[in-house]
């Protein structure tokens, strides 16, 4: 046979693709998404709503700080209900509110925020909503309590009263 | 009790009949001229005896009889009698039993079917198939029994995992397994004709009509699932490239190159080394999936309960029959035969292999998603996973020039075509232009690629609907099939492009609006079924065209086992299909509510079925 190396050279390649399969049998694979446990936050890229300069997520998010992250849209309607809220929230200055912009047009991002206030100290856009999944949102509205860059509490729908008084409790 | 010990015992004589069929086929290789009718008659007697135990299992789980742990796993009393019989197959135990059928079916029919080719060719693929039969019949018998007992017998079964209470979904594992293991028929072939060097003109003939069922199975299969998964899993897609659905792809991306490389090598004789890798790839493809899927390897809706024991079985099986396969290629073929292989550029054959290639790119796309994440995870520990952007951003560009191809290619001659009197051919391009850009004129999204995109598309569908009226009948198959997956590729675009979202969260009698859609929640009522409960909302949906629309999609909650699901509720229409499904949020009274439009939502699943009758009137047609 003039030409070994070929044949040699498959049967080595899938020799290797046996062993990794083989390996990978070891460890079992089976994963359960935990809605309650504290997790890290996703790492992810993107822009500033205003200015529409590149950010990075380690940028925002500092550790030993607790923020709020709110995934809003100028489309939702609950979104309205529990903006006077996060004014209100703001207010206090005990947590830093971070806005995620959701699958929004920014022109009527802004006119609503023109209209109700920014409570943000800072607002990222997703305009895919393609954060949103890393974070594991269902929806808009929705928040995430951050602490360290874990999340210590989802809250999801509109906040209220009483989501706003146990944010209150938690991070005292 | 008496079908559970009639159904194992079946299983233990179809393998010893698979064992003495080695003896046979050996005897009668060395000996005769002639097919020994024994080993018809023993071939047929192993697929009685696996249509017995199979019988078996199905009045099991119709008598529910929970001394059998199959049933006890997955079945109930209260379900229905369809979804009993369904949930025959609806487990690793039964779907491997439905294998193992669909084996011994094809390598019967083959037997008797095949007529005008040499008796050691049948001969030797009958053995390569028994070794495939002998290792299942192992594989199901050592590590998946689906006739083991429980003692004591229990009073009532687990039930049956409710997404998979279905219609489509209880014939959709059926039609893919003729797919999906009757290929197994082209491997053994393959290798039985590479041994006897007889590849050929009339080999090519003789095993395309196989292909063309395993082929034909294979789409109608993979539709199916597609079809379940848009209305039961509650995403509002039809393909999430999950890597159960990739590897039901790959081996119809390999067994449609292969369609396209016999119908070379029936014209030409070339392309030999081509159809032996991808009958071989095809088959070990299937294997590969099934390992993938039952070892638990891959976590994905269609994975049953794991044990690393018949993962490992599969695993060696399989490589098994890949160094076989390696041995036999590098060992009996020569390729290089006195004919030369250099084509002239423009021909029917170049322009298939040029698709060919595309064909074996998108498959190796499809293929690196899939398992490497499984590397990745062995070599570095580090977990990632592969999702839709990846597949996109690599697929979606080489779609362009593949479908010119596909909109050329046909028009050429063998060996040598010039291209004469092909005006319309441009004239078609530029008029698919000019309408790609009208349609997405105020579109700004990535406009130049959706352009270039649709026209290409446009192209495809305006030169085979064409055909159909000039070229009369003569080669409709191919015309119907091409003009099919045009419909396809330019409806999955427009549905992608033009649907549009709304997500949002609700209480009972709320009302969203936007400028394009109105979603008042009216209400919420209840429902008691037999084997669920059900929370259905209510909703009134009007939009600014006036269109106005009720709808009650559910919350499912089973009975047996306790699963929440949801159920979408989905209104088709010719042009578009309004989608809403709700879900509950935790610990809250508001519902997620989705609300999705899909343009050309109907037409996806129509054109695939035009593009499987392109292949049903192929296999029916008369060779002249």
């Amino acid at each position: 046979m003039k030409n070994k190396v070929l044949p040699f050279s498959i049967i080595i390649i899938f020799g290797i693709i046996f062993f990794i399969f083989y390996k990978s049998l070891k460890d079992s694979k089976i994963y359960t998404p935990d809605v309650n446990k504290r997790k890290d936050i996703p790492k992810f890229n993107t822009k500033e709503f205003f200015s529409g300069e590149n950010m990075e997520s380690s940028s925002i998010f500092e550790l030993d700080k607790i923020y709020l992250l709110n995934i809003w849209s100028s489309w939702c309607v609950p979104c309205r209900q529990e903006h006077s809220f996060l004014m209100n929230l703001n207010k206090d200055n005990k947590v830093i509110i971070i806005g995620m912009n959701y699958k929004d047009n920014l022109k009527s991002g802004k006119n609503f925020l023109k209209e109700l206030g920014n409570p943000y100290k800072e607002i990222f856009i997703d305009s895919e909503g393609t954060i949103a999944i890393d974070w594991g949102a269902y929806g808009v509205p929705e928040s995430f309590l951050i602490y360290n860059n874990e999340i210590i509490k989802k809250y999801i729908g509109p906040l209220n009263q009483q989501s706003i008084d146990e944010i209150n409790l938690l991070i005292k | 009790m008496i079908y559970s010990f009639v159904g194992y015992y079946s299983l233990i004589l179809g393998l010893v009949i698979g064992l003495s069929l080695f003896y046979f086929s050996y005897q009668n290789f060395n000996n005769s001229n002639k097919l020994d009718i024994k080993i018809i008659s023993f071939t047929f007697l192993q697929l009685f005896f696996v249509v017995i135990s199979f019988l078996c299992l199905i009045f099991s789980f119709v008598v529910s009889d929970f001394s059998n742990e199959t049933v006890f796993n997955n079945s109930h009393t209260t379900k229905p009698l369809f979804y009993k019989i369904s949930g025959t197959w609806g487990n690793h135990e039964g779907s491997l039993l439905l294998w193992l059928l669909v084996l011994t079916l094809f390598i019967f029919l083959f037997l008797i079917k095949t007529k005008n080719q040499p008796v050691k060719y049948k001969i030797l693929t009958l053995f390569f198939q028994q070794i495939i039969i002998v290792g299942f019949f192992l594989f199901l018998i050592k590590t998946s029994n689906p006739f083991s007992y429980i003692f004591p017998t229990p009073t009532e079964g687990q039930g049956l995992n409710p997404i998979l209470q279905d219609p489509a979904l209880a014939i959709h594992p059926p039609i893919l397994y003729l797919g999906y293991v009757g290929s197994s028929i082209i491997f053994s072939s393959v290798l039985s004709a590479t041994s006897l060097k007889i590849i050929s003109m009339s080999w090519a003939s003789h095993i395309k009509k196989w292909i063309l069922i395993s082929w034909i199975f294979l789409t109608l299969g993979i539709l199916l699932g597609s079809i379940w998964a848009y209305y039961e899993l509650g995403w509002g897609g039809f393909w999430f490239w999950d890597p159960v659905e990739n590897v039901s792809l790959m081996p119809w991306l390999a067994l449609t190159t292969l369609l396209h490389c016999i119908l070379v090598l029936e014209k030409k004789s070339y392309l030999t080394s081509w159809v032996i890798i991808l009958s071989i790839a095809t088959f070990t493809l299937s294997m590969c999936g099934t390992f993938l899927v039952r070892s638990g390897i891959l976590n994905s809706v269609h994975t049953f309960a794991n044990d690393p024991e018949r993962g490992l079985f599969i695993l060696i099986f399989l490589f098994i029959l890949i160094f076989l396969s390696i041995f036999i290629f590098f060992f009996f073929h020569n390729d290089d035969d006195k004919k030369s292989y250099s084509f002239f550029w423009l021909s029917k054959e170049t322009s298939i292999l040029i698709n060919n290639w595309f064909m074996m790119y998108f498959l190796s796309v499809v293929l690196i998603g899939t398992v490497y994440p499984i590397f990745l995870d062995v070599i570095s520990s580090q977990k990632i996973s592969v999702g839709p952007p990846f597949y996109h951003k690599l697929i979606i560009p080489f779609l362009i020039p593949f479908l010119l191809m596909m909109a050329i290619g046909p028009k050429l001659k063998w060996i040598k075509s010039k291209l004469e009197d092909k005006i319309y051919l441009i004239s078609f391009l530029i008029i698919s232009i000019i309408l790609a850009f009208l349609v997405l004129k105020n579109f700004n999204q990535n406009f130049l690629i959706n352009t270039i995109l649709i026209s290409s598309a446009l192209y495809l569908f305006f030169i085979t609907l064409r055909d159909f009226f000039v070229k009369k009948y003569k080669n409709i198959s191919q015309n119907i099939a091409h003009f099919g997956f045009s419909l396809l590729i330019l409806s999955i675009l427009f549905n992608n492009l033009f649907s549009s979202e709304v997500i949002t969260n609700l209480k009972v009698g709320e009302t969203f609006e936007n400028s394009k859609t109105k979603i008042i929640f009216e209400s919420v009522d209840q429902k008691k079924e037999q084997n669920y409960n059900a929370i259905i909302a209510n909703f009134f949906i009007s939009n600014s065209n006036g269109e106005e629309d009720r709808f009650s999609p559910e919350l499912r909650i089973y009975n047996q086992p306790v699963i929440a699901t949801s159920e979408a509720d989905i209104k088709t229409t010719l042009m578009s299909d309004k989608f809403i499904v709700i879900n509950l949020v935790q610990n809250q009274d508001f519902f997620n509510v989705r609300y999705q439009v899909k343009p050309f939502m109907l037409w996806i699943w129509l054109s695939v079925i035009l593009i499987s009758v392109g292949g049903i009137i192929s296999f029916l047609q008369k060779r002249l």
